[in-house]
């Protein structure tokens, strides 16, 4: 087991230097100018670019040899100095401090609807096998998997905004935003739900979770929708098996035979995907955050795009890149803990 | 039978297939050399409801929805059949290298998969992307480059375990050699979960695609593509105050064109999977 993990923590290196190596690659295909925007931190400088650009392609190192281009970059990621983001107005990092709370607590709050959508109603649904319970689980999930998340935040906003007034977009409303900014309220995460937990702030708490309702639901629309099929699809398979039968015929109730027996080992298949769930919800933020106008990550991933801004997009991609990997090493060894029989391959 | 979904979403298939071919018949261009170019009817950023001549209304801009979602519907094909037909034709190629030489080789390129499996697919798709230029065929060329790994993991993973199958080792003891095993044993029967997988990867694949020209990196504008009409009804989808419906033409119908398009590739993933299940293992 410790060996399986020490073998999968040396590649983690491995394959982000793979991701930097490529990310840098890319960088090549950019003009100079786009390639300098890199180095500089001082939005000024950024402007005089045009003007005095050998002057910049000397200074900052473009006319050195690719490799040692390539150290210095490096050395300077490292060190945490990113560049300047034009569309965040401030230097790359100071924007992850500032989006990445947003969008953690969109992933949060995500994780319960997947959990208790996905896994408890796939499961529940193997088990109603074909009644009606089924049926109308399965048509929600395949409709829930075919709908693209932008038509269902479109729609969503359509429906519960525009129609019924319940919901409203954006991240939280004009008064609690003052209240957050008042010096009665520290912020200790950056997550407001959280944050107002901590300050013991009832109104805040209300009014962030009135505008995180809509948005929870349509980010975890298509990994609920997976995880539910993976969850009904194991679930039937593992209930055919022989110990099933087995723990039926010593008598045991039915309930404890789906609990303690069958659906244990049919978590087995969801975990492997709940890497690829970890993948959906970074897609899915970017469309999300956009649409219901959360100043996240993936907003601010969607505005560099758009604007194109060089090294918000570069640190977004390291900084998901990194994050894929280590969340594949975490699902890795939960499935070698939960399985031994991978232990032994 | 046995999978009425399957035949419904064959049906709906058929539907957008016959609609992509007749576009030229259902909606005349009306730039002879440039079909792709969705006609304005004049430049007002109101959207107008549907009328004679602008049968599903228009979007702002006055571009007509009716038009964009009939051509919208040929580079919806398009852009599938060849992303998800390259994308696999690659991850084939690669995995069947990767699993048939084994050893050293077999690992760099399940190191490399790793590689782009963790890049985030839809902004490195917007990346690749703004580095190309906008366009249709530069929105293929980066959906490719990022999503053809799927497809070589599971080839990989199938011809490795069809490798050990008795009807192999038979056919090697008889004689065999490796190129005539590949093809003629071993591929024709790992191929069927890619084939699954390519079928959900239709659907699905039109989404990210129509995605990035919601987000703007997309299509140029002013093409004929769902996820343009899309991004254009953004502004109209809490219609006025008192009116919230006022706009439903231009969010609805490009919704529904999507929904049903994927939908229908959906079931019938499903039931392709269904039918060829005793010989898939693993995930439904």
């Amino acid at each position: 087991m410790i060996t399986f993990i020490v073998r999968r923590l040396l590649l983690i290196p491995v394959v982000v230097f793979g991701c930097i190596l490529l990310v840098f690659g890319m960088m090549q295909l950019l003009s100079p100018v786009k390639r300098l925007s890199l180095y500089i931190d001082n939005p000024n400088e950024l402007k005089q670019l045009s003007e005095n650009l050998d002057v910049m392609i000397h200074r900052y190192g473009l006319d050195r040899p690719i490799y040692v281009q390539f150290a210095s970059w490096l050395g300077q990621v490292v060190r945490g100095d990113l560049g300047w983001s034009e569309s965040a107005a401030r230097p790359v990092s100071g924007a992850f401090k500032r989006f990445f709370p947003v969008s953690v607590e969109l992933a949060l709050w995500s994780a319960l609807p997947i959990v208790l959508g996905g896994i408890l109603l796939g499961s529940a649904s193997a088990v109603r096998h074909n009644k009606l319970f089924d049926h109308v689980t399965r048509v929600f999930a395949i409709v829930g998997w075919s709908l693209p998340t932008f038509v269902a935040g479109l729609l969503a906003l359509f429906l519960f905004y525009g129609v019924l007034q319940w919901f409203p977009p954006g991240q939280i409303g004009l008064d609690a935003a003052a209240v957050i900014r008042s010096a009665d309220f520290t912020s200790y995460t950056g997550i407001i739900s959280l944050d107002a937990i901590l300050n013991w702030n009832w109104f805040v708490f209300v009014d962030a979770v009135r505008h995180l309702v809509l948005p929870v639901i349509v980010l975890s629309l298509v990994s609920w929708a997976m995880l539910l099929r993976i969850t009904r699809a194991s679930m039937l398979e593992t209930l055919r098996q022989d110990y099933v039968t087995t723990a039926r015929a010593k008598g045991l109730k039915e309930r404890v035979v789906i609990r303690r027996h069958a659906r244990r080992n049919a978590l087995i298949a969801p975990i492997t995907v709940a890497g690829i769930t970890v993948a959906f919800l970074f897609n899915g933020l970017v469309i999300t955050e956009t649409i219901f106008d959360f100043h996240g990550l993936g907003r601010w991933a969607a505005r560099a795009a758009q604007t194109f801004d060089v090294p918000a997009l570069l640190g977004y991609l390291l900084f998901n890149g990194v994050l894929i990997v280590v969340a594949n090493l975490i699902v890795d060894i939960l499935y070698a803990q939960i399985d031994p029989r991978v232990r032994l391959e | 039978m046995r999978n009425p979904l399957g035949v419904i979403g064959l049906l709906l298939l058929v539907f957008f297939l016959v609609v992509a071919i007749l576009a030229p018949v259902l909606a005349p261009p009306a730039w002879e050399h440039e079909p792709y170019r969705i006609p304005r009817d004049g430049f007002s950023p109101t959207p107008r409801a549907p009328s004679e001549k602008h049968p599903f209304g228009t979007t702002e801009g006055q571009y007509d929805i009716y038009y964009g979602l009939v051509w919208g519907t040929r580079s919806a094909w398009v852009i599938s059949l060849i992303v998800v037909g390259c994308s696999a034709a690659i991850g084939i190629v690669i995995g069947s290298i990767s699993a048939f030489y084994g050893g050293l080789l077999d690992e760099a390129i399940m190191r490399i998969t790793d590689i782009f499996y963790a890049f985030p697919f839809l902004v490195g798709a917007m990346v690749l992307t703004t580095i190309l230029g906008r366009g249709l065929d530069n929105v293929m060329i980066a959906l490719i480059t990022l999503g053809w790994m799927g497809y070589a993991r599971l080839i990989r993973g199938d011809i490795l375990q069809i490798r050990e199958s008795e009807y192999v080792l038979a056919a090697r003891a008889a004689g065999a050699g490796t190129f005539r095993l590949l093809t003629r044993h071993i591929l024709p029967n790992a191929i069927w979960p890619v084939a699954v997988q390519g079928t959900m990867a239709m659907g699905s694949i039109v989404i990210t695609a129509a995605a990035l020209s919601f987000l703007g990196v997309g299509a140029p504008t002013g093409y004929a593509d769902w996820g343009q009409l899309i991004s254009f009804s953004r502004n109209w989808v809490i219609g006025f105050q008192g009116n919230p419906l006022a706009y439903w033409y231009v969010v609805i119908y490009p919704s529904v064109a999507i929904t049903l398009f994927c939908l229908s590739w959906n079931l019938v993933g499903d039931a392709l999977r269904d039918i060829l299940d005793p010989r898939l293992r693993g995930v439904a």
